[in-house]
């Protein structure tokens, strides 16, 4: 069975950038300590995994201090957003067809 | 396909994490059921304790008192409703944190203080806007208006949790509205709407979601 997966991403074979994505997708901005809670992952694995998708020019970093503690959120790009969709539609389609 | 199960795990995750991301999903609807009761309970108290058991108000009521008589009864019927506001809200917390634990899930997360935010605005303006009728001594519309500033917060705070809330919502406004147009009907419109939609609405996300 012929299948078309020109859709999918390898950034998002990764179930940690999966899980950034989907929840930069449908909130706007969302904070470090709050995706760490959300998709239960260490410092570490979540902050390599946001520097590449940043450097990859998905996801947009926005550092503020709230009184003194520094709050970093991150938000999905236009890019980001384009490319996460595709590659869901892509899922959906892989799933139907088989 | 060997790959199958792999993608449906994906479009799972993706499923899950945007909706727990998005939504507050531990509101439980037990909050609803013991809300209503609360509800019930206070508006029946205000009836026979304050009101000598009359459901409809009217001006004749209130004029065979004397005014520290009626003084005392306006001061009961605002203790009386903070106690059932500080009950209903410490049980819904109550139910919310309980569900969550059991889910797993958080309860202070990003959505929940969206959630926050979009009920605390509308609920706050009410509240002063009562406030200020309070103090010019307007009482035919307090009931009206708490259903209304309700309804409001619902519909405001329904997109960050259960959509079921919205029409909840809006039966409140509309009850608030109907009771504005008939002003002696208040406790009526108030417990039915308030307190029995809080139960059924309690029972309905209850057996939708929890069982």
């Amino acid at each position: 069975m012929k299948v078309d997966i020109s859709g999918l991403s390898k950034f998002f074979e990764n179930r940690v950038r999966l899980g950034i994505m989907s929840i930069l997708i449908v909130n706007d901005s969302y904070d470090f300590n709050s995706l760490k809670a959300a998709l239960g992952v260490t410092d570490g694995n979540l902050a390599s995994h946001l520097r590449s998708l940043e450097e990859s020019g998905l996801v947009s970093v926005n550092k503020k201090f709230i009184g003194k503690k520094p709050n970093t959120s991150y938000s999905a790009t236009e890019t980001g957003e384009k490319l996460f969709r595709t590659h869901l539609k892509a899922l959906e389609q892989l799933i139907r067809k088989q | 396909m060997e790959n199958k199960p792999e993608y449906i795990e994906d479009l799972r995750i993706i499923k899950k994490v945007m909706e727990e991301s998005s939504r507050f999903l531990s509101l439980s609807g037990l909050s609803g059921i013991f809300a209503g009761l609360t509800a019930l309970a206070g508006a029946a108290g205000a009836v026979f304790a304050f009101l000598d058991g009359d459901l409809i108000l009217s001006d004749e009521m209130f004029s065979s008192k004397s005014l520290s008589e009626i003084n005392r009864i306006k001061v009961g019927l605002m203790l009386l409703a903070g106690i059932v506001l500080v009950i209903s809200i410490a049980l819904s917390l109550w139910f919310s944190w309980k569900k969550s634990v059991k889910k797993s899930q958080r309860l202070w997360t990003p959505v929940s203080r969206k959630l926050l935010t979009n009920l605390i605005v509308p609920l706050f303006a009410g509240g002063v806007f009562i406030v200020i009728f309070l103090i010019h001594n307007e009482w035919q519309y307090i009931l009206p208006s708490m259903l209304i500033f309700y309804g409001l917060s619902l519909v405001s705070a329904t997109k960050f949790t259960y959509n079921d809330i919205f029409y909840l919502g809006l039966i409140e406004i509309l009850s608030g509205l109907a009771a504005a147009a008939l002003p002696s009907f208040g406790i009526i419109f108030w417990s039915f709407r308030v307190g029995l939609l809080h139960i059924v609405y309690g029972l309905l996300l209850y057996g939708k979601y929890e069982r």
